[in-house]
């Protein structure tokens, strides 16, 4: 299947939860959130969310700003 | 402060604050550089910026390294938010990212050239933030009417520019700041347009409740000794104005006594 991920086309094996996404992407433990097509999926959900062909994921994170 | 006085904090949504700077994260050439200046600058409130993580470049350091939640209160911005939805999503986005944070400094901006702010899209963006249980620090223009309908919807500080974001022009226009600060009952922060030190004391003679900048220091040669400054000129400011000034005057008023003096 392919997702939106941070606005770049990514194929994923079907059926990748955000937990196993997150995981993947080197990423957990880091301080990042995380929304799927427009929603965010709360961090105590993430185990239990499955990804969808088509789904558009963004993740997030803390940088300089004012 | 000085030993003999003791000013109020600065109370805004529940929090108390002896620090009336508040500063940014941007800009800096290093996470180093980032927290010196805060340190320089005794700031207690930090805003941020949320972006997408960089997929493959994860191993570098973190900005919440650097400004701990549990040492800073932190203040999720909207900055690059050209719209109402795209601000509100960046805000869900933070409130995940910070474990159920409330704080958030809302801005909506009009144009890429002079990211003034589109205060259309800032009110609609207010209100549907606030029914969904954020505490809002909005920045606006110094349009008093505008501030007066942004603290009618119910945000915790209203946050006008002191002139364009990033272009240390100063306040342009303290006449309509003042407006703003004598009609309302939220606290009245000059956000954007700070240049140095002199700046941020008008503010906060002005009555300001507080200042935030980030270039002001991020672009100053020595950002960390501008730091230093900055957190000076807003004590000053602040004392200047409880203190209340003298009146202006048309004509020389001497400090020294006219009678007793040898020639006369």
């Amino acid at each position: 299947m392919q997702i939106q991920l941070n606005g770049e086309p990514r194929d994923l094996a079907p059926g990748l939860t955000v937990a196993q996404l997150v995981d993947d992407l080197g990423l957990t433990g880091r301080r990042i959130a995380v929304e799927r097509n427009e929603e965010i999926v709360p961090k105590s959900e993430h185990d239990a969310t499955r990804l969808a062909d088509g789904d558009r994921i963004e993740i997030v994170h803390a940088i300089g700003g004012g | 402060m000085t030993d003999f006085f003791q000013d109020q904090p600065l109370r805004i949504a529940g929090h108390a604050f002896t620090s009336r700077l508040l500063v940014g994260t941007g800009k800096y050439k290093d996470f180093d550089e980032t927290a010196d200046a805060i340190a320089a600058s005794g700031a207690e409130v930090v805003t941020f910026a949320v972006r997408r993580t960089n997929l493959g470049q994860e191993d570098g350091p973190n900005l919440l390294d650097v400004v701990p939640p549990e040492r800073f209160t932190l203040l999720p911005n909207t900055a690059g938010c050209y719209t109402a939805k795209d601000a509100v999503r960046t805000c869900k986005l933070a409130r995940e990212l910070l474990d159920d944070h409330k704080l958030v400094k809302l801005e909506v901006l009009g144009d890429d050239s002079t990211l003034y702010p589109n205060v259309v899209e800032t009110l609609k963006a207010a209100e549907e933030l606030l029914r969904d249980g954020f505490d809002v620090m909005v920045y606006t223009s110094d349009d008093p009417i505008v501030a007066q309908e942004l603290e009618r919807l119910g945000c915790c500080a209203i946050m006008p520019l002191g002139s364009l974001i990033g272009s240390g022009h100063g306040i342009q226009n303290p006449h309509n700041i003042r407006l703003i600060i004598e009609q309302a009952n939220v606290p009245v922060l000059v956000d954007a347009g700070i240049g140095t030190a002199s700046d941020a004391a008008m503010a906060m003679e002005l009555g300001c409740d507080g200042v935030l900048m980030n270039s002001a220091i991020a672009h100053a040669r020595q950002p960390v000794l501008m730091a230093s400054a900055m957190k000076k000129a807003v004590e000053a400011g602040r004392e200047a104005f409880l203190a209340g000034r003298m009146p202006r005057r048309q004509s020389a008023d001497p400090s020294s006594p006219f009678a007793g003096r040898i020639n006369g």
